[in-house]
């Protein structure tokens, strides 16, 4: 900067036009203002959601314990769902028409049956089947135990969850895998790699720029879903907690607002680590200077990245030709 | 099927490239390539119309001919991207994608042994494919890592090694999309190079790049070729042909219609379809 030749200019003629006059965005502004300051107004002053409780009852040991289990509701449901829905993907996209039959059948049944109804049928497993055991199909039995001494509640809605869950995402693992163009299967093909390792290597790391953006919202999705599992029943989560706690003090509204407040907070957490992981996983397509790598040091920007970066071009993928 | 006199060997048994150095003399002058009665269809779609063809060792072979004359997918089904349909073809004297029992019976390959088939040879593509979540560096890596269980600091020293000879060593932690297109073909080449192949494919490796940028691709090719690389190459560069190719094939509607050197194929070429096409693009 100290340089005096960077002072001047390099657009000797450069337009200093007044912008075109619009003052539909400015009263629209003020009337959305308005409106928005009156609902705040509303939420604060009505007496009758009680924010004394809601303060005294936000930070409730019971209520910490009801966040616990549902983040570990959610967290383990969805784990074993993405596991599973990747598994589920694969099978439709495999050559074996069996394995493609089973796959469609089980997204079928278990997008087209409401979670409540399958998590009050988990509920139930103690009684439809009192006994399940390990052996030979239809054959002898190496072990067997009781269902309701084994299964807990928590594994219970834990299992409904994830089955379910596991449907929805499946579906959103194979528009990922089908997005990922078949020039890079056959590239790695051509440099020898195995199925297995090309699926591993190439098309599912690049199929997450796709998989992980509806991923983050069903995560968020599956957290308040969680409120449901009293179906099985399961009682320890937030809903529950809070809802119990809000009857046995005869005063529901408060505790609506801090089951309310609390899923808000752990949804904008969420949703500030899908921002990083879609960060991550788009690195080599991003068009923002330093977009890739999690901790990576930031790299100067190329000459693509500032056009891009100006916004008047709108395609990601285009070349731009200054 | 077609039943040419193909070694009834076991898949897997060729050495890799390290042992070239101990390989007989009458190795040596088997060819690299011998396609026999090729057919390939699409369906109802016959594209492939019987090709022979034979790839000696150490020579570029350029393949010219209109769009839908075959070209690409003959050279994919060198590298069985493509089943083929009829006939055979013979890598280095190993069939490539099935096996001959003794007695006589043709089984198919299993993908894992395809796979190992493939490791020998390296393909450029068109669209260059690099695996854009990778940087360049990464690319290069990859198959080494992956596929011949190289540790990683080898891997890394080879494949600057390679960026260096294709004149990027400035770029290695570039991603593709931060890469012209001829510096990502360029890539793709050190890519293939990397497994050390006994044979190059280039399939139009030029075609999709701005023409100034064509220039450094075709350099690094030439210069591929001094080496001694076999190279089978796809291309509508026909100063390349003249100036590189041992051997030139012209192919039009599933056939090959004129093969020799290039002085014979493009600067006397016996049949009317080669004068007419040489006619568009010279």
């Amino acid at each position: 900067m100290s340089d005096p030749q960077s002072h001047r200019d390099p657009v000797p003629n450069r337009i200093h036009a007044r912008p075109v006059p619009r003052p539909g965005r400015i009263i629209s502004a003020i009337v959305v203002l308005v409106l928005a300051a009156m609902a705040i107004n509303g939420l604060v002053t009505n007496t009758n959601f009680r924010w004394d409780i809601v303060w005294t009852y936000l930070r409730d040991v019971l209520v910490f314990r009801g966040i616990g289990w549902t983040l570990l509701l959610t967290a383990g449901s969805m784990l074993v769902a993405i596991v599973l829905a990747v598994t589920l993907a694969v099978m439709r996209r495999s050559d074996n028409p069996v394995m493609r039959w089973v796959s469609w059948v089980y997204i079928w049944f278990f997008r087209g049956t409401p979670i409540y109804t399958q998590l009050v049928f988990w509920g139930l497993l103690a009684v439809l089947y009192p006994r399940l055991s390990l052996g030979v199909p239809f054959g002898p039995e190496f072990f067997s135990f009781s269902t309701k001494d084994v299964i807990s509640a928590f594994w219970l809605a834990l299992i409904g969850l994830s089955l379910n869950e596991a449907a929805y995402l499946a579906e959103i693992v194979r528009a990922g895998l089908n997005s990922v163009d078949t020039g890079q299967t056959e590239a790695a093909k051509a440099l020898g790699m195995k199925d297995s390792k090309i699926l591993r290597r190439i098309v599912l790391p690049q199929a997450m720029r796709v998989i992980v953006p509806p991923t983050g919202n069903e995560t968020i999705s599956m957290l308040k879903t969680t409120s449901l599992v009293v179906a099985v029943p399961f009682t320890m989560d937030l809903y529950y907690t809070t809802n119990a706690m809000g009857n046995r003090l005869f005063l529901p509204v408060p505790f609506l607002v801090i089951a309310a407040i609390w899923y808000l907070v752990i949804t904008s957490i969420l949703m500030v680590g899908q921002h990083y992981l879609e960060q991550y996983y788009g690195r080599g397509f991003s068009t923002s200077p330093g977009g890739g790598r999690l901790g990576r040091k930031r790299r100067r920007p190329n000459k693509q990245d500032l056009i891009k970066a100006s916004g008047t071009t709108t395609d990601p993928f285009s070349e731009v030709t200054p | 099927m077609t039943t040419p006199n193909v070694p009834a060997q076991p898949a897997g048994t060729q050495p890799a490239g390290s042992a070239a150095s101990a390989r007989s003399a009458a190795t040596a002058q088997r060819p690299m390539v011998e396609i026999r009665e090729l057919h390939k269809e699409f369906g109802s779609l016959h594209v492939l119309k019987g090709v022979d063809l034979t790839v000696t060792r150490g020579s570029v072979t350029v393949i010219l001919g209109p769009s839908g004359s075959g070209k690409s997918t003959l050279l994919r089904c060198i590298n069985e991207l493509e089943d083929i349909t009829g006939g055979s073809v013979v890598v280095d004297g190993e069939l490539m994608g099935y096996r001959r029992d003794d007695g006589g019976t043709v089984h198919r390959l299993h993908p894992k042994v395809i796979a190992k088939q493939r490791e020998r040879i390296g393909m450029v593509f068109q669209r260059f494919h690099l695996f854009p979540h990778m940087t360049a560096l990464e690319n290069v890596m990859e198959a080494p890592v992956q596929v011949r269980g190289l540790s990683k600091a080898a891997a890394r020293t080879r494949a600057l090694e390679l960026l260096d000879r294709v004149g990027l060593s400035d770029r290695v932690d570039h991603y593709p999309a931060q890469l012209s297109g001829g510096q990502q073909q360029r890539v793709a080449i050190a890519r293939a190079l990397a497994m050390d192949p006994e044979l190059m494919l280039f399939d139009e490796p030029t075609s999709a790049l701005d023409p100034e940028l064509v220039g450094e691709v075709l350099a690094v090719m030439k210069d591929l070729a001094r080496d001694g690389m076999t190279m089978i190459v796809v291309t509508h560069e026909i100063g390349f042909a003249r100036e590189v190719a041992d051997h030139v094939v012209f192919m039009d509607e599933g056939v090959i219609v004129e093969e020799g050197g290039p002085q014979q194929v493009l600067d006397a070429p016996r049949e009317q379809r080669t004068k007419d096409f040489l006619a568009h693009v010279l």
